[in-house]
């Protein structure tokens, strides 16, 4: 059976569900760019923050850095693969960026279990909790986009809505990119 | 408003940026160059606190390799990954617009974040902040077994 689908916007020229994702995008980039603004003026203006900073694992960030760097690799492959209409191999790709996204959670809780334990809670002070606020927020939307692409896989896979595969990967490169930005402010500037 | 049609809905992949064409060679070379740039921003801050004496030395090489790299690093996945050069101009408008509005929230309340004091006002837990270092004349600072100090500004 075929069913009506929204595909091109007359004014825009582009697909319903992209412009969509787009627009979530320009939406976040306030949200993210907010923060990430905020958190260098306090940086620059409170030499406090310097000494707190001295306490974030490095190398647990440089590792997240490398697991999200892949996970964007596999969603841009997931996106090729639907573009040949593969969606078997869209699929597979799907979820081994979701699995990035667990790797990435999964090494997120060891370092906050470790600094909550050694006293650094959100209360600590004013870096701490801009700290856990931050990272907090761009983990949960980890959590959102591992969510939205176990669907999109799940119908890739059968070889239906591929161009759903673009959409997620380009929500999921927007997560990366706020990473690549918080790893530097968060971890190495010190 | 939107230009309805009746097709499967598989047939839409069709929609994408199939226009840029590069084959799966060409996004792992960009992911390599993205990890060695990782590598890059890691150890060059690393090598800048060990090795380099100069302070402000220190400073310009962590801005260079930290900060300049991820807007490189950004970049590249902008331009690689989301195809942001195939993409309508539409989104680029759109994107930067953003950026402005941002920039501007920012530039409106950054004259009070980076100031401890105003005319009407004085932050005077912040002006009276003193590092570790300072306060005992180069004593280290606490281990990570024990919380940074907890000054409220």
């Amino acid at each position: 059976m075929i069913r009506p689908i929204a595909t091109t916007r007359e004014m825009t020229g582009m697909p319903t569900g992209r412009l969509a994702v787009w627009w979530l995008i320009a939406s976040e980039i306030v949200i993210f760019g907010g923060v990430l603004g905020s958190y260098l003026m306090h940086r620059i203006g409170h030499k406090e923050w310097a000494a707190a900073s001295e306490h974030t694992n490095t190398w647990a960030g440089a590792f997240n850095t490398l697991v999200l760097l892949t996970s964007s690799l596999s969603a841009v492959l997931a996106h090729n693969a639907a573009l040949r209409k593969d969606g078997k191999r869209a699929a597979k790709l799907l979820w081994a960026t979701i699995g990035g996204g667990g790797i990435f959670l999964v090494v997120k809780s060891i370092e906050w279990t470790t600094e909550i334990q050694h006293g650094y809670t959100i209360t600590a002070n004013n870096f701490w909790s801009f700290y856990y606020t931050a990272a907090g927020l761009h983990g949960l939307h980890v959590i959102a986009g591992m969510i939205v692409m176990m669907f999109v896989a799940a119908d890739a896979a059968k070889g239906k809505e591929l161009q759903r595969v673009e959409n997620a990967g380009l929500y999921w490169h927007f997560v990366d990119l706020v990473w690549i930005f918080l790893f530097p402010l968060l971890y190495i500037a010190k | 408003m939107s230009d309805t049609a009746h097709a499967p809905a598989s047939n839409d992949a069709a929609h994408g940026h199939d226009a840029h064409g590069h084959p799966d060679s060409f996004y792992i070379r960009i992911w390599g160059i993205l990890l060695v740039m990782l590598v890059i921003s890691v150890a060059g801050p690393e090598l800048a606190h060990r090795v380099v004496s100069n302070e402000t030395v220190a400073f310009i090489i962590v801005l260079f390799t930290a900060f300049g790299i991820a807007i490189v690093k950004a970049y590249m996945v902008v331009k690689n990954f989301m195809h942001i050069g195939v993409e309508k101009k539409y989104v680029g408008y759109l994107l930067v617009t953003m950026l402005i509005l941002m920039g501007l929230m920012l530039g409106g309340v950054g004259p009070d974040v980076l100031r401890h004091e105003g005319h009407r006002w004085v932050n005077q837990a912040a002006k009276d902040y003193k590092l570790p270092g300072d306060a005992e004349h180069g004593a280290p600072h606490e281990a990570h077994g024990e919380p940074a100090s907890p000054v409220k500004h």
